[in-house]
């Protein structure tokens, strides 16, 4: 556990896709998958990534696009940035047998390490990655090495089927049953996945997102509803959503305001 | 033994309180840390009169004895709770509403607001260090902090006023006389202590405000000390903070001379549950040493 910001070098830097790349630090960070690490860019900002890669070279997936994620894609190999962490609860993995993950965008990063414990531990693995173009398609390679059953779509059709990784799901659910669905991606598309889970009664743990201060529980900037994302998540049972009316709804500003999640996603950008 | 206390009119099951701009975002998560923590009361994170995000990041830290931060007041604004107060109107927790301004006028203005509100006290936030503009801190002053705490009070009329106070102030006592005079019902003490940090490797503070405050166990001389003064200068209650995160640290600002304790940061040493476990270990010592009431050890330090 790293407490307060500790700069680490850049050991080397991945390009994803055109505009998303993996920066692996010399800092030994281990982590659950979905756990997540927070980054320190001084006199810029400080947000929290997902860690998709830990032990030894613990390394982040940065999408290049606001203010914070640019200055750090200008960042070379031998750089420094500050890291503290790993946060939040991570994935709970015991006791699963088949499983299915669902990924959109981004949201492939948080399910990176999970998918590919799961296929260390040999279980029964299905992945359905969406992305808007078969460019921006995030990790396929190495989660195709995960699973023989790896289904991408694509808004427009470029690589895989063309349409919603959420139809992808119906699609798959109508056929075989799973013993849980993991998900990260927009909240949109979570909250579908949700409901479409709950009408098969299937068991769902996705990875939401929120604005966070501390990452350590205290500040209730990242409060969703009666949850504290940096802490009882990022990661949410069936059961916690359940309970939820601001999952897919509604989120606080920096402010504290609360707002629709579109007024939030707009904010984000 | 039952904790129950009469704290400036407000009947709390027991003598813990949420202390402000910790985990008080919403209204969900207020009635979780009542539920689920087993706090006495609630207090909400400090409302002002406009939307205001707050410092940019990093803005709250661990350090090796206390938590150092510069959230500097973040508030949607008193305009902009609307659904919050609402889901609040239903609630069945004693509700501290906290409140900040820059100058008299937004005190009264914000005051006069969250009173239509009805929460059972309103605490009056002279004391934040975070913020350039408000970075005057009226209560250093007391004549300033006398200032605020009467045009308030008109405000609110029977809703008791708690004054919160700085632990930067020269005379802490003779501010919390102040305050008294100018007819607040209860003494909140104390607000975070000044700090900073740099970080060597970076050559940086890490604070994005570069300055911020401590709290947490580093603070708790300073709020013992703060308080024991206070109880000698005032008849008013005392709702004691900083660093208490066990029984024996609860004890500790009671024998000072608080009525009621205030946690924070120790929902980060010892997560949501604290207000039951410093309850839990409350009562144990309590017995251990054939203690009758809370009222028996309140201030016995002075002797
Ligand atoms: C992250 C954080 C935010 C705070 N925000 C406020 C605030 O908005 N208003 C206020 O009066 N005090 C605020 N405080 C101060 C606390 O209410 C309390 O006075 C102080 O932290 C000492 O208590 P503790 O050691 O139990 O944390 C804040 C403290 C922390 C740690
Ligand atoms: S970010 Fe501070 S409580 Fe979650």
């Amino acid at each position: 556990m790293t407490k307060l910001p500790k700069m680490v070098s850049i050991k080397r830097i991945v390009q994803e896709t055109p505009n998303i790349k993996t920066y692996y630090l010399e800092h030994k960070m281990n982590a659950k998958p979905g756990q997540f690490a927070m980054l320190w860019l001084p006199d810029i900002d400080e947000k929290p990534f997902t860690l998709t890669a830990k032990g030894k070279e613990c390394a982040v997936t940065v999408q290049c696009k606001g203010k914070f994620t640019k200055a750090m894609c200008d960042l070379k190999e031998g750089g420094k940035i500050g890291i503290r962490g790993p946060y939040g609860n991570g994935f709970s993995t015991e006791e699963v047998k088949k499983v299915c993950i669902i990924a959109g965008g981004c949201g492939a990063a948080p399910v990176l390490l999970l998918a590919e414990q799961f296929k260390k531990k040999g279980i029964d693995l299905s992945v359905i990655l969406g992305a808007k173009t078969g460019k921006e398609c995030l990790f396929k390679e190495r989660l195709g090495k995960t699973t023989k059953n790896l289904y991408i779509t694509t808004d427009d059709g470029s690589l895989g089927e063309k349409g919603y990784a959420t139809s992808m799901l119906e699609k798959l659910l109508a056929k075989q049953k799973f013993d849980i669905v993991f998900g990260c991606g927009p909240e949109p598309m979570m909250k579908k996945a949700f409901e479409i889970c709950e009408r098969k009664g299937i068991e769902c743990q996705l990875n939401l997102e929120r604005y966070m201060r501390c990452g350590f529980g205290v500040c209730g900037a990242c409060a969703l509803g009666k949850w504290l994302v940096c802490k009882d998540g990022p990661v949410f049972k069936s059961e916690q959503l359940r309970e939820m009316p601001e999952f897919g709804e509604k989120a606080l500003l920096k402010s504290g305001k609360e707002v629709s999640l579109k007024e939030f996603a707009e904010w984000r950008q | 033994m039952s904790l129950e206390i009469d704290f400036a009119g407000l009947k709390l099951k027991n003598p813990t309180v949420l202390a402000s701009g910790v985990l008080g975002t919403s209204a969900a998560l207020m009635k979780r840390v009542f539920e689920e923590g087993g706090a006495g009361a609630i207090t909400m994170k400090s409302i002002g009169p406009e939307e205001r995000a707050g410092h940019a990041n990093p803005s709250v830290l661990e350090l090796e004895h206390g938590l150092l931060n510069a959230v500097g007041l973040p508030s949607p604004g008193y305009k902009n709770m609307e659904e919050e107060w609402n889901e609040l109107e239903e609630r069945k927790f004693p509700l501290i509403a906290s409140i900040y301004g820059a100058s008299v006028e937004e005190f009264v203005e914000v005051s006069k607001f969250v009173a239509e509100k009805k929460p059972d006290a309103i605490e009056v936030n002279i004391s934040c260090p975070n913020t350039q503009e408000h970075g005057q801190i009226f209560g250093v002053n007391e004549t300033a902090s006398a200032e605020v705490v009467s045009s308030v009070k008109k405000e609110i009329g029977k809703i008791p006023l708690i004054a919160k106070l700085t632990p930067q102030a020269p005379n802490i006592a003779a501010i919390a006389s102040a305050c008294e005079k100018a007819e607040a019902n209860a003494i909140c003490a104390i607000n975070t202590v000044a700090g900073m940090a740099i970080d060597i490797d970076a050559r940086k503070p890490i604070l994005c405000n570069k300055f911020g405050g401590i709290s947490g166990p580093a603070i708790k001389p300073v709020g013992i000390k703060c308080v024991y003064q206070i109880f000698k200068a005032v008849k008013i209650p005392i709702l004691g903070m900083g660093g208490i995160s066990s029984g024996r640290d609860a004890i500790e600002y009671i024998q000072a001379g608080a009525t009621a304790v205030g946690i924070g940061s120790g929902v980060y040493y010892q997560g949501i549950g604290v207000f039951e476990k410093v309850c839990r270990e409350m009562k144990e010592w309590i017995k251990e040493n054939e203690v009758k009431s809370l009222e028996e050890i309140r201030g016995c330090a002075h002797g």
